[in-house]
């Protein structure tokens, strides 16, 4: 049987482990001291829905670009939105032009803490004929080294992954 | 609505790492300072303050919920009312507004508005994965969130459209920080020239890293008063405050993700989006040429929410000519090519002209040698204090600290606070703040003007 009335608890030589640090022998002195700074390590797992916008990726899985396009006025989003921006009706899947253009690009020489190994990489935003809105990706089949302005317009194709990650990422662009 | 004063203000020195005090005992330093500024006591701000608003943006940054809470009990205000406003980088700003709204409804006569970030606690890298998270998580921030990057591509599309140049970025960063050089409380006080930030590391092309602000520690704070909270401080300090009266108050929004901005017709924009002084033959024809060359409004390279923000305000405060009714502004320079952006958002200039309104020197600080070749005179001196570039963007508490450098220009005591006056704009009437979040997702801009 458990002792639950014990009044020491167990020492373990985990985390950080200090056995004293100096104090002084006059209180007042206690105002200039260092701070004391630990390490807080937090990690989470969350259960993140894509709810209304998961068919967008079951649609990469089939190597389809899905888009949506509103029911009442035809605004049509390449990065999908369910409810129509412009006048609040409701949006169809639809699929995306074969061919885009890049709208505009950059090369991250850095990066988020999760994407640091991944760099330099060419985030673009395509923009494709017909659709009103535009749609974020990676590019690939570039120079990152020489990035130039007249990549600008260039045309471009999306690739899909073969083994689907259900990430935004399981398709890319390069040149067309 | 009633009169609201916004009366004293205090910063703390904006810095990389604050380990020597939580951020509740930062945002005191300025509190502090906000109070003993106008001759009162911590215990007489106990006595007079009604209640307050909190500002800071990031629960990641501190992993502690209800950082709000944890500086009124500490500042000793509780148990009055206090509330806390987020809202990305224009957190500060719209905190302003907030505690503009508290004593301007009459739901209270002496608000204190204060705001922090403790950005240290976490690798810079790390830090740029949270800031990251200001982007839909769903189809943004997995590609390869990175704010640096939504900027880069902003401003190349900017480029595009306009013929806007990595120098007159370059020429920005330059302003900002030779600024700085007087203004103590900044971060980054450098010398640089156009080459400096051009050869400087690469981070997002064509963004070096002299184009973008840091992250940083610090805290600001701002007292607001009505008619009748001012003569309760005045009768408690036995003194006459300086009167900064907040006359204007506008806000915009737009599309979390870039890629949902619209792409409006001519017609559209002049109907909703264009300012009083676009109201003329030759900016119509400006325009009209933009469009006929494919030109849409706002796209990436505008920020509609920074326009429709400047355009409520200035009707608020009947602004009819931006450039030559505003004597100063502090704007959201988190990167060179924003503050280009912004002011055309702003209406200093019309959209394209921000690149060469960035060199002419209209917006540099008369009697300072930046040493470059500038053709005309300043104007409207923008970011005086260096801006986010050089003073450093501890989110919570920048747009308040704007506020703050705002409030000692219009009450002609920067040479107090920062112990030197060249930032000193010489007897101005009227200044702005711009506080901008996300991708240009909140923009809020507030008017201040000096009353005699
Ligand atoms: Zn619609």
């Amino acid at each position: 049987m458990a002792d639950n009335t014990k009044t020491t608890q167990e020492e373990t030589l985990d985390g950080t482990v200090v056995y004293s640090l100096p104090f002084p022998e006059d209180m007042k002195d206690l105002e200039k001291m260092a701070p004391i700074v630990i390490k807080q390590p937090y990690q989470i797992n969350y259960l993140h829905s894509y709810g209304q916008d998961s068919p967008f990726f079951a649609g990469l899985t089939n190597k389809k670009l899905l888009g949506t396009k509103c029911k009442d006025c035809g605004h049509t989003f390449a990065t999908p939105k369910l409810a129509c921006m412009e006048c609040g009706g409701d949006c169809e899947w639809v699929e995306m032009p074969p061919q885009g253009r890049i709208h505009t690009f950059t090369v991250c020489q850095f990066g988020s803490e999760e994407f640091l190994p991944e760099c330099p990489f060419i985030l673009a935003l395509i923009e494709f004929d017909g659709v009103d809105t535009l749609f974020l990706t990676r590019l690939l089949g570039l120079d990152s080294d020489n990035p130039s302005m007249d990549w600008v317009g260039m045309k471009v194709k999306p690739k899909f992954k073969r083994l689907s990650k259900l990430k935004p990422t399981d398709v890319w662009f390069i040149p067309a | 609505m009633r009169t609201v004063y916004a009366i004293s203000g205090g910063v703390s020195k904006f810095t990389k790492a604050r380990h020597d005090k939580t951020f509740q005992a930062i945002v005191k330093e300025a509190y502090d300072y906000c109070l003993n500024d106008i001759g009162l006591t911590p215990k007489q701000g106990i006595e007079l303050i009604d209640g307050s608003v909190a500002s800071y943006f990031s629960d990641h940054f501190s992993r502690q919920l209800m950082c709000g809470i944890m500086t009124q009990d500490y500042l000793g205000l509780t148990p009055k009312p206090g509330h806390r406003v987020e809202g990305g980088g224009a957190t500060g700003g719209l905190c302003f507004q907030e505690a503009w709204k508290s004593v301007a409804s009459g739901h209270m006569d002496v608000c204190m508005a204060y705001g922090f970030e403790t950005m240290s606690h976490v690798q810079t890298w790390k830090g740029n994965e949270f800031i990251a998270l200001a982007s839909d998580v769903s189809f943004d921030y997995p590609v390869g969130g990175f704010y640096s990057g939504y900027y880069a591509m902003m401003v190349v599309r900017h480029c595009k459209e306009f013929g806007t140049t990595v120098e007159q970025m370059a020429n920005v960063s330059v302003k900002n920080h030779i600024n700085a050089l007087y203004n103590p409380y900044a971060q980054k006080r450098m010398r640089i020239g156009i080459d400096d930030v051009r050869n400087s590391p690469m981070v997002a092309w064509p963004l070096t890293r002299l184009d973008i602000c840091t992250m940083s520690d610090g805290a600001a704070a701002i007292l607001f008063v009505s008619e009748e909270g001012l003569n309760r401080i005045e009768k408690a300090t036995g003194t006459s405050i300086p009167k900064v009266k907040v006359t204007g108050i506008g806000r915009g929004t737009d599309a979390m993700r870039m890629s949902d901005r619209p792409h409006q017709s001519f017609d559209d924009f002049y109907a909703k989006n264009s300012l009083p002084n676009e109201q003329n033959e030759d900016s119509k024809a400006h325009y009209r040429e933009l469009w006929d060359k494919g030109f849409r409004y706002p796209g990436i390279h505008s920020f509609r929410a920074g326009r429709m923000a400047s355009r409520q305000a200035y009707a608020h405060a009947g602004i009819e000519d931006p450039l030559n009714d505003i004597d100063f502004v502090e704007l959201h320079d988190a990167y060179t090519s924003s503050e280009i952006q912004t002011y055309e958002d702003m209406g200093l200039c019309r959209y394209g002209e921000g690149g060469a309104f960035a060199e002419s020197g209209k917006a540099h600080v008369p009697g300072i040698d930046y040493g470059l070749k500038l053709e005309h005179e300043p104007i409207c001196p923008v970011n005086p204090s260096g801006g986010l570039i050089a003073c450093g963007h501890p989110v919570g508490a920048t747009g308040l600290m704007q506020g703050v450098f705002g409030i000692w220009q219009l009450q002609g005591t920067i040479g107090k606070h920062l112990g030197d006056d060249t930032i000193q704009i010489k007897d101005p009437k009227r200044g702005v703040i711009h506080s901008h979040a996300g991708t240009g997702t909140y923009v809020s801009v507030s008017i201040m003007e000096k009353e005699d």
